[in-house]
């Protein structure tokens, strides 16, 4: 868990993060989003000690990081850059193996824990010994998440690991990244101005402006109950397909028919309408099955939509 | 000298041995100081990319000493360090040192943020960082600097010959004093192949891939010090007493070429300039030294010439020589040349010398003292019957000659005077007069013979033994050739010599190069 208090940075005159104090549960994915210059990347920084804030404490599972050394502290939280920052001279297996070095593994569990990462990061074998400049952007990336993930740190900060990624390959990642078992069980603060990528990757979401947060909370708190004027605005271009992705079919449960279907479970209703709207298509199916506490239901593409929008109304009424 | 032009290849060939030593010196003088560049200027380089306030400071102060002519800092030098090595791989290094420690800076300073803030973030420290990422990604820009750095040593190393430091300057220099452009040409043209090949293989290490360039990092600094170890081979050999002669001495018939292949002498002396190997001698670095007759530093410095026995070196008489048509032109002229005709020995000459070259008082007032003392000083006339033109060659020696005959003249005739002192070297001198540019200036026997007249060598052997047939020899040719006219000899024989400290050849009993040479021979 992760406990930030009242933390400043100011650089002069200006105060790039202002104060700010928030939690991040275990296995929680938050998302510091915002524009640029809103003081999210210099809150990330601030956590693994990149960055050394002027003011505020910050506790990880309960340990103050200011009373560790720095090398320490880095050591034990995975970090992954926007521009990946791969160590140009090292080829993918050392740099992947950095922080096992560091930690001084020795040389079997290194190579094995690298070749896990790499079959379970889609990237072939014969890759381990290429350098990253003969590696495409999305295999790269890669390669800078198995870095960050190598000696299975709790803690994992992500400063617009996607950003600069086309959106095929994006959107491929990101489904990578939602499967992935190791990310599942990490706490993880990521840093994008992303509104997309904020509503499909997090749990919660910190929006930041001019160094503060304007608002804390789930996706759907965030579009069904912004705070202000600044959050609505921030969410309006996207607004439909946000909504789509911030609410879960197990929300909408009571709305869809009982049309009962015994015998095979399906889908798990946790995932968002989106996803479930994705699936009809992907499975060129009329109807879904689609399982939530044990119940499974049979559910059709109309029946789906109508009961989203009856959600809708009711949220928008409360 | 005319019966047959040698060759290049035919030069190189016989004097392979010292082009080979030379080389190698070369070599070492290059690497000794590029190591000790290295050293100073790699963690230079990056400790300002740490304290970015002071990077300007060293980076400017750097690019100053750059900017110091190789000669002059190799004179501030000596004073400090004296002669030899020392000096010579300070002043190489103090050039090595900018574009080292330029490369370092800009090749850390490049290095991209992302990567380190990476390293940083994977919990490296600061030496690791260095070690492992800033080093390394910088190496190609380090590399650069290095290469350049050689590539200026190779340089700049000829210039160490000036302080006896070796190398392939000895030739080149040597080449120059000696107008023999074979000789030239073997020092410079293996100075160039080495410059060309240090640069390209230095290249090709620049340009390794990330693979090899954890095997070049290593194999390099192995290969500088291997590189500089070839300084010391040819030190090895050497006898008991230190030689040290000039570039001109070295390559001279009437040089140490005459004293091997006359006396079987073999000292294995290093190069040295004439500015700085008397004192050399005085302060024991050197024990041997070559060096003229008359020189002044003789008595300052103590020091003894060894007598040459079988007579290799020719004699040097020092006598006006006039153009005929000056001397017609103004008639009163031979004989105020003349009264100084055998007026001057070498030792009175040695001290003359000794007041203008080691107590600095000026050729004037050295020429007025003299010509009082001798009673030769006259009130001047201020005369206006013609204007005599006095040339002389840029030595201390010369320039008192030439101020004596403008006081003679100047006080014994109605003839006005112009001088036109501090012409470069004898060629100079010479076409000055031959060109009816001068009237006349102060000329020596050996050098009229050799180095203008130049006979067969077997006419030279039979002439140099005898001072008179020298002179008479070279009166009448001179006269037939260029219609010009020796005068009467002033006295002095300002000949090639060796010479040692004068307590040092006491205590050893050597008063003659066939002394030296049985000492030698039974002191291996």
């Amino acid at each position: 868990m992760i406990r930030v208090e009242q933390l400043s940075k100011h650089f002069g005159s200006i105060k790039a993060v202002d104060g700010i104090s928030f939690e991040v549960g275990d296995r929680e994915k938050l998302i510091l989003l915002g524009t640029s210059g809103c003081g999210k990347t210099t809150t990330l920084k601030m956590i693994n000690r990149l960055i050394e804030p002027t003011s505020g404490n910050v506790f990880i599972d309960g340990k103050n990081i200011f009373d560790q050394s720095p090398e320490i502290l880095r050591r034990g939280i995975g970090y992954v850059l926007q521009n990946n920052g791969l160590f140009p001279h090292y080829t993918v297996g050392e740099n992947i193996a950095i922080v096992p070095q560091l930690l001084k593994w020795d040389g079997k569990r290194i190579e094995k824990r690298v070749a896990e990462l790499m079959e379970k990061l889609h990237l072939s074998k014969d890759q381990l010994k290429a350098y990253p400049n003969e590696l495409s952007g999305g295999e790269q990336q890669r390669v800078g998440l198995a870095r960050a993930l190598v000696a299975d740190p709790p803690v994992l900060l992500m400063d617009e690991p996607f950003g600069a990624l086309d959106n095929v390959t994006r959107s491929k990642i990101h489904a990578e990244f939602k499967a992935l078992d190791e990310l599942k069980r990490k706490t993880i603060i990521m840093v994008t101005h992303d509104v997309q990528e904020a509503f499909e990757l997090g749990d919660r979401i910190c929006l930041m402006d001019k160094g503060k947060i304007v608002q804390i909370g789930t996706p759907a708190d965030l579009l069904f109950k912004p705070v202000n004027h600044f959050v609505q605005s921030f969410l309006k271009e996207q607004r439909l397909q946000l909504e789509f992705k911030a609410v879960r079919i197990k929300d909408i449960w009571g709305l869809l028919p009982h049309a009962k279907k015994t015998g095979d479970t399906g889908l798990n209703a946790d995932i968002t309408v989106w996803s479930g709207l994705e699936n009809f298509k992907s499975q060129q199916a009329d109807h879904l099955n689609i399982t939530h506490e044990n119940e499974t239901r049979s559910v059709g593409f109309e029946q789906l939509i109508t009961a989203f929008y009856k959600y809708q109304n009711g949220r928008a009424h409360e | 000298m005319n019966e047959h032009q040698q060759t290049l290849w035919e030069f190189m060939r016989q004097q392979s041995d010292k082009l080979l030593m030379q080389t190698l010196q070369h070599i070492g003088l290059t690497f000794i100081s590029l190591i000790i560049a290295v050293v100073i200027g790699l963690p230079l380089g990056i400790w300002i990319t740490r304290k970015k306030y002071f990077s300007g400071i060293v980076l400017g102060t750097a690019g100053v000493l750059q900017t110091i002519p190789s000669i002059a800092l190799l004179g501030f030098m000596i004073p400090l360090l004296g002669i030899g090595i020392k000096p010579a791989i300070v002043a190489l290094l103090l050039y090595a040192l900018l574009p080292i420690i330029r490369n370092t800076y800009t090749g850390i300073t490049g290095v991209d943020v992302a990567v380190k803030e990476a390293a940083l973030a994977m919990g490296m420290n600061k030496w690791q960082i260095l070690f492992k990422v800033e080093l390394p990604l910088a190496m190609p820009v380090i590399l650069a600097g290095i290469r350049t750095a050689t590539v200026i040593n190779v340089g700049v190393a000829t210039l160490a010959s000036y302080i006896a430091a070796g190398g392939l300057g000895e030739f080149i220099f040597g080449g120059i004093s000696l107008n023999n452009t074979n000789m030239i040409l073997a020092g410079a043209i293996p100075a160039a192949l080495l410059a060309i090949l240090f640069d390209f293989l230095l290249s090709r290490l620049q340009y390794f891939n990330f693979r090899k360039i954890k095997t070049a990092t290593a194999t390099l600094p192995l290969l500088l010090i291997i590189l500089a170890s070839f300084y010391f081979i040819p030190s090895a050999y050497g006898g008991k007493l230190k030689a040290g002669f000039t570039p001109e001495f070295m390559g001279r018939q009437d040089g140490n070429l005459g004293l091997e292949s006359k006396y079987g002498l073999k000292v294995h002396p290093i190069v040295i300039s004439d500015a700085v190997m008397y004192e050399a001698a005085y302060e024991r670095q050197l024990d041997v030294i070559s060096g003229y007759s008359t020189d002044g530093r003789l008595k300052a410095y103590d020091l003894i010439v060894l007598d040459d026995d079988k007579k290799i070196f020719p004699p040097y008489y020092a006598a006006p020589i006039v153009r005929q048509d000056a001397l017609k032109r103004l008639p009163e002229l031979e004989n105020a040349l003349n009264l100084l005709s055998g007026k001057i020995t070498d030792s009175i000459m040695s001290d003359l010398n000794y007041r203008t070259d080691y107590l600095h008082q000026s050729p004037e007032r050295v020429a007025e003292d003299f010509l009082k003392s001798h009673r030769l000083l006259k009130p001047l006339r201020n005369g206006s019957n013609g204007t005599v033109r006095i040339g002389s060659k840029i030595f201390g020696e010369q320039y008192i000659l030439a101020s004596m005959y403008t006081m003679l003249i100047k006080g014994y005739t109605d003839y006005d005077v112009t001088t036109k002192t501090g012409l470069g070297g004898t060629k100079i001198c010479f076409d000055a007069l031959n060109n009816n540019q001068i009237d006349l200036y102060p000329e020596y026997t050996g050098t009229g013979l050799l180095a203008i007249l130049q006979p067969p060598s077997k006419a030279i052997d039979s002439l140099i033994a005898d001072n008179n047939k020298t002179y008479n020899y070279v009166a009448s040719e001179f006269g037939k050739k260029y219609g010009i006219k020796w005068l009467k000899p002033i006295g002095f024989n300002n000949a090639y010599a060796l010479m040692m400290r004068e307590k040092q050849a006491k205590q050893l009993n050597i008063k003659t190069i066939s002394d030296l040479k049985r000492y030698l021979e039974s002191n291996p």
